[in-house]
């Protein structure tokens, strides 16, 4: 844990990005997870993420449950308002916030705890009503605030730091998205931000109910032999099925990849995704075949990471609810109130 | 035992329709009530239904009440028995002297009746086979052909039914003639073959007035329209899911963009009561009106977003239309038993807001009025209807709204308030009344963010466990409270005609009942002040009205005096002065009910001094 606090001054020379902020404009306060945490890797991910969108921090809503995942909104994006719920339920906080405001970001931060457990209804239901979010689990097979109970993604037979072996199931938390009709979702390791980065960014901007897992080993509750969540077993079991270079539709960069091997997926928006294909046969368009990939690789104990699926033309709630296009939070009397003449004739119509 | 004489009243009787669920007589019988109405006379109708969709007993009871006594009155003068089913206990409920209309089509031996009553059979299902062939006309036109010999006994108007009929399938005009038919059908029969009218007789008067005839959760529903309610997010549960139907209504009819079509409004079905308020609370965070509806259980799953409401301080609104609990309950009948777990919802210290509407008038007007007060306030408002309000056509005064209000949105700070160097601290208490300012999300660049928690924090949003600033909030949050009861509706009083030493406290449905039990022990010389709570926390005047009166009966429709507990925990008055009235049955309480209760009461503390064992 780190407990002395960041110099709020920086560097002249620190890169700025479209809207003359840096890096240090997307940070928040100093972590106080345990060091060497996979989840601060996310953080940072998550800081590089916005940082190159140029998205405006206090554009951002930041909404997470409880658990150590959970914490970490409090780390990235100091300017943006964050909300620290109730264990399990950030997906319907994130929703009534998405209703009220359609025209924020809305970032879910979760955990396997949070998400898989006592929230998998939740999570489920926000799923398949296709909120416009980047939903995130933050997945360490562990309980680490209460100090390391298996959770709900844990791999059967693997062991606890204590020596017990898990004997339930496990869930897959991406495999459950696909079938709940999530329209973007991906796989990634906290310690692999090379690929976390582009799948955060093409998340962030996809509009649709987009969902990530990250693996992100605990350094106190599991990381020892006989985890299967550990950093050294995702390193040798990691089979990532492509490599993803976004490019925003609002800053669009030179490919330089060849042809043949790499894919250009265009997203509602007009960002694109470039995915340089490392498994030749996967195609990110087909949701069934993603599902067939994933189990048929759990299999043989491999971990697929990289962006698994995406629907390029996806719709979202507000879509499906003919909402408006002004927020609805924005929303005044004359707009909202029908007033005494029409509810002179009501009462009418009641007699 | 000579027989009793058979009652003959006029604009004053109880009649009481026993049906099958699912045989479409909801619609006669409503449109019976709606009749009553039309010509001029008040009418309290109530359903008495099964948790059931089709096959088992309902009943549907009208009281016709020219002196406008709306609550239940108890007893039955003329039983409609169209269910076999449930036949001896329906034959059983008559009043001496009362009317038994039945379907006299197949036999029934004489053991099966009562002599004391006025029995009138009529072969409705062989006039049915004779008129239809096809057994569902069979079915729903013996509703009307009875209402058409109703018509007749009673002495009521037939075009006023044939109106309703018109105004009923106006829409589906074929419907119209084959309906008036089967009404003459009836009403033909009944003039040529019974003794027509009975001693129950419709007159018409002009004693309804300009009142408006509707249900609670409509009414409720609209109150959320015109109060600005933008989500909703709720679950199925009886009896409040007719409150998220009506809202869905009403919003199709007022809430959609005329231009662009689109709707000014969410409503979310969701997967359970844990996530509709939770949908209402990241709403109510985000700026948004928001509320959902449920009835006890709803509110059990709820407890822990409520605390989360309370404590970092976020607008919700929760309609609790309260049905008889412990448990699953009886969950078709009524009462008042969430009061308790309302006000104090949730694990650790806390007291909520809660609203008691007495009918479907100021359901609408209280239910407007939530979303100023959680937006003022900050927390969760609860609008505590019951069965008996919600599901119920009830005649009551007609909305009314004023068009230069303005929605009260509550310390919101804007982009320009921060810019202007303001101070904020999201739980810094400014102004001494204990409610802080708040930002909505994405309001500004650098200023005004704050992260939301249900852990504890200081008076900047900062997390912290240190003692200090933890008891610093929680004595705002008491300051709040304190604010709150010059907020919420004041109660209204009433003064017995003469002074006296006794009072009574009473809220909610029970309003028509007491009314009238007021009226009644005023003619026994029995002379009590009312008082009628319409909020809680308690404004100023409840503890003064108890120091006014030797005994104050609280009257409420639970086990375990609910309101009394709380006036007890909050006006620190002593208990032996508050007597509970309590009635928990599942039905209505009535006047009867509580005259008899009160009465006998004031007898024994007239008559000796309280025993103390």
């Amino acid at each position: 844990m780190t407990y002395l606090t960041k110099p709020k001054f920086h560097h002249p020379g620190l890169p700025k990005n479209a809207l003359g902020f840096t890096h240090r404009d997307y940070e928040g306060s100093v972590s106080t997870l345990c060091a060497g945490c996979g989840h601060d890797s996310i953080t940072g991910a998550l800081i590089q993420a916005f940082f190159e969108l140029s998205i405006e921090p206090h554009r951002v809503a930041k909404i997470s449950g409880i658990g150590c995942s959970s914490k970490t909104p409090t780390y990235f994006l100091g300017h943006s308002h964050g909300f620290n719920s109730v264990h399990g339920r950030m997906p319907s906080v994130l929703t009534g916030a998405n209703l009220a405001n359609r025209d924020l970001i809305y970032l879910g931060v979760s955990g396997d705890g949070d998400s898989a457990s006592i929230g998998f209804g939740q999570f489920a239901h926000s799923i398949r009503r296709g909120v416009n979010m980047t939903y995130i689990v933050e997945n360490n097979g562990v309980y680490g605030l209460t100090k390391g109970q298996f959770s709900a993604t844990a791999d059967r037979g693997s062991k606890s730091k204590r020596g017990v072996t898990n004997t339930d199931n496990s869930i897959d938390l991406a495999a459950i998205a696909l079938q709940l009709g999530a329209t973007y979702v991906a796989r990634s390791f906290s310690g692999d931000k090379a690929q976390l980065v582009p799948i955060l960014k093409a998340a962030i901007e996809h509009k649709g109910a987009a969902f990530i897992d990250v693996i992100s080993p605990c350094v106190a509750f599991n990381n020892h032999a006989g985890s299967t969540k550990s950093f050294d077993y995702v390193r040798e079991h990691n089979e990532a099925v492509n490599r993803l270079d976004f490019i925003s539709g609002r800053a669009p960069i030179e490919i330089n990849y060849e042809p043949g091997t790499v894919q250009i997926v265009e997203q509602h928006d007009g960002s694109r995704l470039a995915l340089r294909k490392i498994n030749a046969d996967y195609d990110v368009n087909d949701r069934t075949a993603a599902l067939g990939f994933l189990q048929k690789h759990a299999a043989k104990g491999q971990i697929v990471t990289g962006l698994l699926y995406v629907e390029p033309d996806a719709s979202d709630l507000h879509t499906h609810l003919a909402t408006v296009d002004r927020p609805l939070n924005q929303l005044g009397e004359q707009d909202l109130c029908p007033g005494s003449a029409a509810l002179d004739k009501i009462n009418a119509s009641l007699r | 035992m000579p027989a009793p004489r058979p009652i003959s009243s006029v604009n004053d009787f109880v009649i009481r329709f026993a049906n099958v669920n699912g045989s479409g007589s909801a619609s006669a019988n409503e449109m019976f009530a709606r009749a009553v109405m039309r010509m001029g006379v008040p009418v309290s109708p109530r359903n008495i239904f099964p948790s059931n969709i089709q096959g088992l007993p309902t009943w549907y009871e009208v009281r016709v009440t020219e002196a406008g006594h709306l609550g239940a009155r108890g007893g039955v003068d003329m039983m409609v028995a169209m269910n076999p089913q449930t036949w001896d206990k329906d034959v059983a409920m008559i009043e001496p002297g009362g009317y038994l209309f039945y379907d006299s089509t197949k036999p029934l031996p004489p053991s099966r009746f009562r002599d004391d009553i006025t029995v009138i059979g009529m072969p409705l299902t062989a006039i049915c086979n004779a008129e239809y062939t096809d057994p569902r006309q069979r079915q729903l036109f013996k509703n009307i052909i009875y209402l058409g010999a109703l018509s007749a006994l009673l002495d009521m108007d037939p075009n006023v039914l044939e109106t309703l009929i018109g105004e009923q399938y106006r829409t589906k005009e074929k419907l119209i003639q084959p309906n008036v038919h089967a009404l003459h059908l009836g009403r033909d029969y009944a003039l040529k073959n019974l003794k027509c009218p009975i001693g129950l007789t419709v007159r018409k008067a002009d004693k309804v007035g300009d009142r408006i005839f509707v249900e609670g959760n409509s009414a409720a529903a609209l109150g959320a329209v015109y109060g600005g309610a933008t989500v909703c997010a709720w679950y199925p549960i009886t009896p409040s899911s007719s409150l998220a139907d009506a809202f869905t209504r009403h919003c199709a009819k007022l809430r959609v963009d005329p231009q662009s079509k689109k709707a000014k409004y969410a409503i979310i079905q969701a997967e359970d009561e844990l996530a509709s308020i939770g949908m209402v609370i990241g709403a109510g965070w985000n700026g948004a009106r928001a509320f959902t509806a449920t009835s006890g259980p709803g509110i059990s799953l709820m407890q822990e977003f409520i605390g989360l409401s309370y404590f970092a301080e976020i607008p919700a609104v929760i309609f609790n239309v309260q049905r008889a609990g412990p448990s699953t309950g009886m969950p078709t009948r009524t009462q008042q038993c969430d009061v308790i777990s309302c006000a104090y919802a949730s694990h650790g210290d806390t007291k909520h807001v809660l609203l008691f509407p007495e009918d479907p008038r100021e359901a609408f007007e209280f239910g407007a009025l939530s979303f100023d007060l959680a937006d003022r306030l900050q927390t969760t408002i609860f609008v505590m209807l019951d069965l008996d309000i919600g599901m119920n056509h009830r005649l009551c005064r007609p909305f009314t709204w004023d068009d230069k209000r303005r929605y009260d949105r509550g310390k919101v700070m804007t982009a320009a308030d921060l810019d202007s160097g303001r101070e904020f601290g999201r739980y810094l208490d400014v102004d001494g009344d204990g409610i802080p300012y708040r930002t909505y999300p994405g309001t500004h660049p650098t200023k005004g963010s704050f992260f939301t928690r249900g852990t504890s924090r200081d008076r900047y949003a900062r997390y912290t466990e240190e003692g200090g600033p933890y008891v610093d909030n929680m004595q705002r949050l008491i300051r709040k409270f304190e604010t709150a009861k010059d907020l919420v509706p004041r109660p209204l009083v009433a003064h017995a005609k003469k002074p006296g030493k006794f009072g009574v406290i009473y809220y909610g449905s029970t309003s028509p009942a007491m009314d009238e039990a007021a009226e009644m022990l005023e003619a026994d010389g029995h002379h009590l002040d009312r008082m009628r709570i319409r909020a809680f926390p308690f404004h100023s005047s409840v503890p003064g009205f108890l120091a006014e009166h030797d005994f104050v009966f609280v009257v409420e429709q639970n086990r375990d005096a609910q309101l009394r507990s709380l006036i007890v925990n909050e006006c620190n008055v002593d208990p032996v002065r508050l007597v509970p009235i309590l009635h928990y049955d599942g039905t209505p309480i009535t006047a009867r009910f509580i005259a008899r209760e009160i009465g006998q009461r004031i007898d024994t503390l007239h008559g000796r001094p309280v025993a103390v064992s």
